[in-house]
């Protein structure tokens, strides 16, 4: 099992006041609390946290942990001394952090046992999940089934709290938003036609051609810049498939022209904006550069005219 | 197996959130009174919530739990908490 230094997580040193070590968790906290932070590993790191100052605010945890010192040497495999604990009471392992309840690591728990069911103005123990996933976009677009693998917090048979993996498969609802839950009716704790329901919240992973903003989507389209000057229909892309799509005379960059209800699913659907880019094809060979030049020789155009220069 | 979308048409009563949310129905209502939460409808049977209240509330005890934040505090971080998501919408949908 993997040695845990919580002073280094802390990023205290290890004779810390009682007050430093609460200074460090409350900025560390901030940090990496996941609701608030867009740190990748905020989660797991937040966890950590919550369970190192689970560790050093208690007196006889931090006491007791100390007497591990600074762990096995690199490499080596970590077990609790034959003799661990005594002399110590613990008064348990307290709550668990975030919304990992009694999600403590091996170490942890080998230390000081599992967490129970019951912090601080929660109820003992909810019938109903909370679970998040993340999903890709064609999910809401086509709807269709998708297999969730969840955490989930539960009772085991002496009322520990543990951590239990759950694998799902979900009829994902067509127009469903980032933020917005899917209910699974039936599927939370408790005994079959007691039990509570699940919930889980969805956000999008990030999409190689559409942006998101609520049920509209945004597409950029490369154009050349006779496509943008002339007019031309060319292919696009939309969630639907293919179209030809009409780019007008006299486009320029950033043009947004307007798929109506080609966006996520909805009664009143959203839609898809296609956002013009100017493509400049490369003068990389003499026939190039003499197209550049007889352009340049044909057209009066000085793309600096407004800047006073 | 296949669920329901819970979102802003979703009505709940605060008996449905304060067992969703795990927390006391005084939790629910000191959540209401700090602006947290918003009631959608007064009905004889009581107050009603919409869906969105649910993902809300559990943020607001997240927030108040983990870092020790009190009402004032979780609702003034959730209003810029939220003015952020918009302004990164906003900022990914003009990203060219």
């Amino acid at each position: 099992m993997e040695f845990k230094d919580y002073y280094k997580v802390m990023g205290v040193a290890r004779d810390a006041t009682e007050a430093q070590i609460k200074q460090a968790y409350r900025r560390l906290a901030r940090k990496y609390h996941p609701d608030v932070s867009k740190e990748k590993d905020a989660e797991a790191r937040f966890k950590e946290l919550g369970e190192a100052y689970e560790v050093l605010k208690t007196p006889e945890k931090r006491a007791a942990y100390d007497q591990l010192g600074t762990g096995p040497r690199p490499g080596e495999e970590f077990r609790p001394p034959p003799d661990w604990g005594s002399g110590f009471e613990f008064s348990g392992p307290g709550r668990g952090a975030g919304d990992g309840h009694g999600d403590y690591s091996d170490f942890f728990e080998s230390l000081f046992g599992a967490a129970r069911g019951g912090a601080r103005g929660r109820r003992e123990f909810s019938q109903d999940h909370h679970a998040k996933v993340m999903l890709d976009l064609e999910a809401t677009l086509q709807g269709g089934a998708r297999t969730f693998s969840l955490r989930i917090p539960d009772l085991d048979a002496e009322g520990r709290l543990v951590t239990k993996e759950r694998v799902l498969n979900v009829q994902v609802p067509k127009g469903i938003l980032p933020g917005q839950t899917i209910r699974l009716a039936g599927q939370g704790a408790g005994a079959e036609g007691s039990a509570g329901d699940l919930y889980i919240e969805v956000e999008f992973q990030p999409h190689a051609l559409y942006r998101v903003d609520g049920r509209n989507l945004y597409l950029d389209l490369p154009v050349a810049p006779w496509e943008a000057a002339l007019g031309a229909s060319v292919k696009t892309p939309t969630p639907g498939g293919a179209v030809d799509l009409k780019i007008p005379a006299a486009s320029h960059a950033g043009t947004t022209l307007r798929l109506k209800g080609r966006g996520i699913p909805a009664a009143t659907p959203g839609d898809l904006y296609v956002v013009l880019q100017i493509a400049l094809p490369a003068a990389s060979d003499e026939k190039a550069k003499s197209a550049y030049r007889a352009l340049a020789d044909a057209l009066p155009f000085d793309p600096r005219a407004n800047l006073g220069v | 197996m296949s669920g329901e979308i819970v979102d802003q048409y979703t009505i709940l009563s605060i008996e449905d959130l304060s067992r969703v949310c795990a927390v006391d129905r005084e939790y629910i209502v000191a959540l209401v009174e700090e602006g947290v939460l918003n009631v959608v409808a007064v009905e004889a049977a009581g107050w009603r919530f919409s869906g969105t209240a649910i993902r809300r509330a559990r943020t607001a005890l997240r927030l108040q739990r983990d870092l020790e934040i009190n009402l004032p505090g979780v609702a003034l971080a959730l209003e810029l908490l939220e003015e952020i998501a918009a302004l990164r919408r906003a900022l990914e949908v003009s990203r060219p």
